[in-house]
């Protein structure tokens, strides 16, 4: 099963999704793709993970991390599939990142990694932008980079954890305007989701709903207005993305405000 | 007007509280089973804003490996398993040496702000809280601090909100921490190193707001570190006083 949250005529439902991404609304409505308001499937805190690829530290010129580093997005920075996201004016480097997201479904506290996975309800597929030109060394990356306004597009959906025979083999594809930029595979992450879920829960309590984004391989570009940035997960989702400028965006933004 | 949220028989309810600390639902004395925190959103926190503390740093920052100080606040979130309400117990970490308690005036926004200006930022803000923005001592500033601020219990909070229109100046308020009853920080909020208008002017450039979000104002210089058994309560001029205490995990 595929489960989405979406807005139609103003109304948010939690939806479950069918072939050619249809939406069926508890009603047993069916909507087509893009008939209806594509939401994050999720609404925890998610737990990104920085430098989690060893092919991308190197391209970053970073030494692989002997512990996971990790960072907080909350709520306010995600958006859904084909949504818009926003280029600052004047920055010289915005770039995409395609990643597998695990989806906590149940309450995780000292976990053992064996039995890990049994605590992921599915998985989903983020794209966790980041502008570079706000890069400091502080609580790096900090939020300035990577918790902005619709700069985390999550989904489409989530896919249960049993339709995923193997998440740390999986490829991960990035697309600009439909020219293939990045690929790489979860099999070549540092730290495991299974990992992952044992390391945080030993220092902390997941909440069902948080996700943990699990990084990105190497093969970044700059994005600008107008590209659509396509990150796909096999097997898990196709995330669709467009970016607009920053005027675009706020008039939009203000737009939907004043409606 | 000083608001709460209170448990009482199982269900969360909203509450005013009176002069004397005494709970009021529809203008009757309750007494509460517990206190929630009384704000419902994100939390975001400020390091180093406090001159002093900032000051102290300086000479650190300007050293290998990156030779500058930050350039702009300096931001972290606190996740909700964090917040505890007044009266909770702050969990002192298995298998951990030392924590520390961190006094902080708490701003609730009010309204949806994105883009605001530094003039009208304040309009944003719904009312002030107390928090205890509790830590692992912190070895470095350069990554994130998840492991050191993320801990359950790690935020309480409360016990009211006061109104903004309640606060003369935000900008002049003494604040305190206490353990086991003695004054062991001291501080004011006029020691800011950027203001409150400042802050939420420049977060809402890229992100938004929305009601009920929390902003960690920042703690001063002087971390105390806290013990299993010890009372620790953080005490705010005309804010309130918010008491906890740790317990082992």
């Amino acid at each position: 099963m595929k489960h989405a949250r979406i807005r139609y005529q103003g109304e948010v439902h939690n939806v479950a999704v069918e072939d050619n991404n249809a939406v069926r609304l508890a009603d047993g409505t069916l909507l087509a793709e893009d008939q209806v308001e594509w939401l994050a499937p999720a609404t925890g805190s998610m737990f990104a993970l920085g430098l989690n690829y060893a092919d991308h530290a190197a391209e970053l010129a970073f030494k692989a991390p002997t512990e996971p580093l990790v960072f907080i997005k909350a709520p306010n920075t995600y958006t859904g599939h084909r949504q818009i996201t926003w280029r600052p004016d004047n920055v010289a480097y915005m770039h995409y990142e395609c990643e597998l997201v695990a989806v906590i479904g149940k309450t995780a506290r000292n976990v053992k990694r064996e039995d890990a996975l049994e605590y992921v309800a599915g998985y989903t597929v983020c794209n966790d932008y980041a502008i570079r030109d706000y890069l400091e060394n502080y609580y790096r990356p900090n939020l300035r980079v990577k918790n902005r306004d619709c700069t985390t597009p999550v989904g489409p959906y989530i896919i249960d954890r049993s339709q995923i025979a193997d998440p740390q083999n999986l490829t991960l594809r990035t697309w600009i305007n439909g020219e293939l930029r990045q690929e790489g595979s979860t099999k070549d992450m540092i730290f495991d989701i299974p990992f992952l879920i044992e390391y945080l829960s030993s220092f902390m309590t997941l909440q069902p709903g948080d996700m943990i984004a699990t990084g990105t391989p190497e093969g970044l570009a700059d994005v600008v207005p107008g590209d659509e940035v396509v990150v796909e997960v096999e097997g898990v989702g196709r995330l669709v993305n467009t970016i607009v400028s920053e005027a675009d965006f706020f008039a939009v933004k203000n737009a939907a405000v004043a409606k | 007007m000083r608001r709460a949220m209170i448990e009482v028989d199982g269900k969360v309810l909203e509450a005013t509280v009176d002069d004397k600390g005494q709970a009021l639902v529809n203008g009757q004395a309750v007494k509460p089973d517990a206190w929630k925190a009384p704000f419902s959103g994100t939390v975001f926190g400020i390091a180093l804003n406090y001159q002093g503390l900032l000051d102290s740093k300086i000479a650190e920052f300007n050293q290998d490996p990156y030779k500058t100080p930050p350039k702009t606040p300096v931001l972290y979130i606190k996740t909700p398993n964090t917040v505890v309400g007044h009266e909770g117990n702050i969990v002192f970490p298995a298998g951990v040496d030392a924590i520390q308690a961190g006094p902080a005036l708490g701003v609730v926004i009010g309204k949806r702000a994105s883009r605001v200006s530094e003039a009208e930022a304040m309009e944003y803000v719904g009312g002030y809280t107390a928090v205890n923005e509790v830590t692992l001592p912190e070895v470095s500033f350069y990554r994130p601090a998840v492991k050191a601020k993320c801990r359950d219990t790690f935020c309480p909070v409360g016990p009211v909100v006061v109104d903004a229109a309640d606060i003369a100046d935000p900008h002049a308020l003494e604040i305190k921490l206490l353990v086991n009853g003695e004054v062991r920080q001291q501080n004011s909020t006029a020691n800011f190193v950027r203001s409150i208008p400042e802050l939420i002017s420049f977060l809402s450039q890229f992100m938004t707001f929305e009601p009920g979000d929390l902003i960690i104002t920042g703690v001063p210089e002087g971390r105390v570190d806290i013990a299993v058994g010890d009372k620790v309560e953080v005490e705010i001029a005309g804010v309130g006083r918010l008491s906890n205490t740790v317990v082992a995990e």
